[in-house]
Formats: C-alpha cells, sequence, structure tokens
C-alpha cells in the first residue's frame, strides 16, 4: 500500500522538472554521499574514508566514524550540487553485501531522510551499482565486468534478468590480499593514498620476479596461499619490499586476469569493464586492457573517482531501481549482509 | 609438425587456440597454448610449459578410469604444442538446454559417473564446465582440456572440482542448474558409493562456506 502511493507521488513530480537521486553509501570503511540526475549526471559525490590507528577495519569503529561524518558529507554534497534536500526525489542507500555496523549507520541516515522528506526509499546492491556507474561512466552497454575491492573479486555478466557470477574468488578479495601484505609490512596509508596505490607505488620499483603460489580453479581463484607465501617471503627477509610487492602484484593480478579472459572467451561478450577499488591500479588496468585486445573487445576503465566505493553509484542505480517500481517501504528495508549480486533481478536491462 | 596439412583455426579460447589439419592422414587438433602478453614471460613460459606437460599426462590416466579423451599423437613441450585426436561433435553447452528433460537428467548423470571414474582414481578436472566436455553424434560424452587439472586424493581437491560444475551450471544453464546438478551428483554417486559422495557434498559446503557471501545462496 505504502508502495502504492510512493509511486504515485513520484508520477505526479515526473512531470516537472529535472529529478534527483541522493544515495548513501556505507558498506565498509568510506562513507559516501552521491547526488545523481535521473538522465545519469552526477551533481556530488563525497566520501570520507575511515582510516584505522592500527590493523585491518574494526566494524564498530568504521560505524562509529560513519555516524560521525554523515551530515558533514550530506552538508558538502548538498552544497556541491547545489540542490537543497526538499529538491530530492528519492533516497537510496547500499543495503549489501557489506559490515553490519556500517550499513546499519548508513541505512538509517537513509531512513530518517526518506521519512523526513516523504520520499522513497530504494535499497541497492553494493556489488550492481559498482557494475552500473561503471557502465554509466564508460558507455558499456553489456560488458563482462571484472569488480576487484577490498571485499569482493569476482567476473560478472547479465544474462536473462540477472547479473551471473561466472568466476570469483574461492577465499579472500584481491582488495584484502594487497591490504593484509601492506599491513604485515609496515606500510600505513592515509585519506587519498590507500594500501593499494602504497603497494603499486613499491611494486613499481620492483624488478626480480619471485615465484609464488599461482591458483586458478576454473574461472575460479584462490588468493589465501598466495598472501601467506608471501607473507612468509617478507619474514623470511632475503626478498626486498620492492621485489615482494612486485611479484605478488604481477601474480595476484596474472590470476584474475587468466580467469577475466576466460570468461570473457566463454561469454564472447564484446566489451570488458573494471571496476572496484583495485580497478585504480595501473598495472592491472594494462594487463586487462591487454586481453581485451586481444579478444577484440572493448576495454572501460572506471575513473577512479567512481571506482572505489562512492555514493555517486547507489544514487545511480537507485535511480534505474526507482524508474522499475523497486522502491521499499522503511519497514522492509533492512541490511543484507550477504546479498549476492546474482541473487538480484535487473529489470531495468531489456 | 612438418607434416602437417592445412592447420585451420577453428576456435580462440582463453588460454589457447586450437587448429585442425590432417597430420599423418588423420584428422587432428593442434592445441597451442600462445604467450600470454599481459603476464611476466618467465610466469608466462613457467605456466604455459607445466600445463602442456600435464594435460596429456592427466588425459591418458582418464582414459585407464574409462573416462572419454582424445588420444594423444604429439607433446612438443617447448612450443606448449599438443596434437590430438580430433572428435566429432557439439560442446555440451550448446546441447544441454535444448534436449528433452530426460535426456538433460541422462547427459548429467552420465557427466556424474564420468567425474566419480575421475575422482576415484584421483583425477582432478580443475576446470569442470560444458564448454569442457564433447557429445558425439553417438552420445558419447568426452572429457577435453585438463591444462588445470591435477593428480591428488585429497578430499578438498575433489570437492572444489565439484563446486565449479555446480558453478559452471549456476551461471551458464541456471534455469536448470540445481536438476542439472542433482543428476551429476546421482551419477557421481553411483560409481563413487555413499561413503565418499557424502564425504565430498560436505566438503563443497566448506568450500562454499568459505567464499564471498554465502550462507543465502547455500540456503
Amino acid at each position: 500500500m505504502l508502495k502504492e502511493i510512493m509511486l504515485q507521488r513520484s508520477k505526479f513530480k515526473e512531470n516537472s522538472d529535472e529529478q534527483y537521486c541522493l544515495g548513501i553509501e556505507s558498506s565498509a570503511d568510506d562513507f559516501g554521499v552521491g547526488i545523481s540526475t535521473f538522465k545519469g549526471g552526477t551533481l556530488a559525490n563525497v566520501t570520507d574514508a575511515y582510516i584505522p590507528a592500527e590493523g585491518g577495519i574494526h566494524p564498530r569503529e568504521a560505524a562509529r566514524h560513519h555516524a560521525d561524518v554523515a551530515s558533514k558529507v550530506l552538508g558538502e554534497a548538498f552544497k556541491k550540487s547545489k540542490i537543497g534536500p526538499r529538491e530530492l526525489s528519492i533516497i537510496s542507500f547500499s543495503q549489501g553485501p557489506g559490515l553490519g555496523p556500517c550499513l546499519r549507520t548508513g541505512a538509517t541516515v537513509a531512513r530518517a531522510l526518506s521519512s523526513y522528506l516523504s520520499v522513497p526509499l530504494v535499497g541497492v546492491n553494493h556489488c550492481i551499482a559498482h557494475i552500473e556507474i561503471g557502465k554509466l561512466k564508460t558507455g558499456a552497454k553489456d560488458p563482462i565486468a571484472l569488480y576487484v575491492s577490498g571485499g569482493n573479486t569476482l567476473v560478472a555478466a547479465f544474462d536473462s534478468g540477472r547479473y551471473r557470477v561466472f568466476g570469483e574468488t574461492l577465499d579472500i578479495a584481491l582488495g584484502n590480499c594487497l591490504d593484509v601484505f601492506a599491513r604485515e609490512a609496515g606500510l600505513r596509508q592515509r585519506q587519498g593514498l590507500p594500501f593499494g596505490a602504497v603497494v603499486e607505488r613499491l611494486a613499481a620499483k620492483g624488478e626480480k620476479l619471485v615465484a609464488l603460489p599461482y591458483t586458478v580453479k576454473g574461472m575460479d581463484l584462490s588468493l589465501s596461499g598466495l598472501l601467506t607465501a608471501a607473507i612468509a617471503m617478507l619474514k623470511k627477509g632475503e626478498t626486498g619490499l620492492e621485489d615482494l610487492c612486485f611479484s605478488l602484484q604481477e601474480t595476484a593480478f596474472a590470476m584474475v586476469t587468466e580467469v577475466t579472459e576466460r570468461a570473457l572467451a566463454h561469454t564472447e561478450k564484446k566489451e570488458v569493464l573494471l571496476t572496484g577499488g583495485v580497478a585504480a591500479n595501473k598495472r592491472l588496468q594494462s594487463m586487462i586492457e591487454a586481453i581485451a585486445e586481444e579478444h577484440g573487445a572493448r576495454f572501460c576503465a572506471v575513473p577512479s573517482e567512481f571506482a572505489v566505493d562512492n555514493g555517486a553509484m547507489i544514487a545511480w542505480t537507485g535511480v534505474l531501481a526507482y524508474k522499475h517500481g523497486l522502491a521499499v517501504p522503511v519497514e522492509e528495508s533492512s541490511v543484507r549482509l550477504r546479498w549476492r549480486l546474482d541473487e538480484v533481478e535487473v529489470p531495468w536491462i531489456g | 609438425m612438418d607434416r602437417l596439412k592445412k592447420p585451420m583455426l577453428f576456435k580462440k579460447g582463453a588460454e589457447a587456440s586450437l587448429y585442425v589439419a590432417e597430420w599423418q592422414s588423420r584428422k587432428v587438433v593442434i592445441k597451442k597454448r600462445l604467450p600470454k602478453k599481459y603476464r611476466p614471460s618467465e610466469m608466462d613460459k613457467r605456466i604455459r610449459t607445466y600445463r602442456t606437460i600435464h594435460e596429456p599426462r592427466l588425459m591418458h590416466e582418464a582414459k585407464k578410469t574409462g573416462v572419454s579423451t582424445p588420444l594423444i599423437y604429439l607433446v612438443d613441450a617447448k612450443n606448449a604444442t599438443i596434437i590430438m585426436e580430433f572428435i566429432e561433435g557439439k560442446q555440451l553447452k550448446t546441447s544441454l538446454d535444448g534436449v528433452s528433460r530426460n535426456e538433460r537428467e541422462r547427459l548429467c548423470r552420465k557427466v556424474g559417473e564420468s567425474i566419480g571414474k575421475l575422482h576415484r582414481s584421483g583425477i582432478i578436472h580443475g576446470d569442470l564446465t560444458t564448454s569442457n566436455m564433447i557429445l558425439t553424434p553417438t552420445k558419447q560424452i568426452f572429457f577435453v582440456d585438463f591444462g588445470l587439472g591435477e593428480k591428488t586424493s585429497e578430499l578438498e581437491a575433489k570437492a572444489v572440482d565439484l563446486h565449479l560444475m555446480k558453478r559452471a551450471l549456476q551461471s551458464t544453464h541456471f534455469r536448470f542448474a540445481d536438476e542439472c546438478f542433482g543428476s551429476v551428483m546421482e551419477g557421481y554417486l553411483s560409481v563413487s558409493g555413499v561413503g565418499l559422495a557424502k564425504a565430498v557434498l560436505g566438503k563443497v559446503e566448506e568450500v562454499e562456506r568459505r567464499g564471498r557471501y554465502v550462507t543465502e545462496r547455500v540456503a
């Protein structure tokens, strides 16, 4: 019933000028707010990252960070977009997958805004948002997508109503592998320079390739053995850090590139989309570009700002979902920690 | 290599290019693992050589277990090239969705039997997809592409192998994935026996739980 009222309300609004969606991303260490027009223009995309003093992401600490910066980030997004809250037509949020406390913080902000402004609420799958923003920003229509980040490593493509996962990691994510190695090596990250970028800089100075476990299983891959071996070599202290970063990157990237190529050959798609936080890595970009070229496919790299976790991707995917009636009443908007992208109906692709 | 007649590219896979040719008055497939520009050349060489040597070995062992694979005629490790028998037929991938339910069940059960035979002898295929199975006009199923395979008695490796089969069915034959995998496991069980089948399925669940975001998928 509520859903119907919400939809009616929006039909009325659709006759007015441009419409806007505000999207909130909070699935892991980034709190992001994006504002998108219904036509796909990004008016604002503001992110504040939680940087732990030491160790990995503590979900509760990260959630506290998100709650602390929420109003500041929202304010900046409105300022940048030059529109006011009353001009918003919908609010969308990252509903999952991700860390519970973090997702809940973003969801709470989204529900509050939606109730206060009496506009519909749309829950968005985080992984699908990465692919959709990639398509929007690169013009890709029907790509095979390699999505690599701190929490995800998968190869997916659309077929008959859903994104299908062709390959994925059997254990840890690529970004996680690089992050843990960086921490073990005593490296530091800071706002705007995450661990992945630090490893990339060191790797660029490496020359000697040391043999590390290379584990491809069909279109899936395993990274935990590689990480363990790399850390063991680090502790041994016989190989320079630059050479180790270089070898770790070359091995891990060759593995994801091989499974992407397998999926590309299998599906015979004509575009390859690289997205997610690790997509910012130039070496990985060059490897994926090489296989795209070899199979006569177009290589589409998402600009860094939209490759990492961000609010704009949630806003844009919110628009797509909303246009197909996928608004959710507040009471049905619980976060979904383990929401796989191949479970989501995607009615906006014909 | 000099006696090859009119080699013709018929499939450019991810890992290798396949050519059809005439060799010693036989129709053969030449499988050539070409260098990959994206990875460092020493790593590339190591991977290609390793797979070129191991693949024919496993194909030969597979035959001994009663699983049909193409005959190997020549292995040229230096050039990462294998010459093998050409199998007349179609990839199972292209046939499976179009046949009757009964026939699909029968084919999947046969696939499961073959996997069971391989596993019983410690052979892991490593890339179980319907693209790597050839259905002949006489309804025989040939297994190809053992490049990622290995020989091991570990339960874990068998479980990952079956997990890959399941995943391949889910991504490519999503309309019938569950019933297909059910039939595969029926065939598997008939060969491996209840004990091993149960142990492997238990391990499959463990492997799946290790993955990303899986509880909802398993449920």
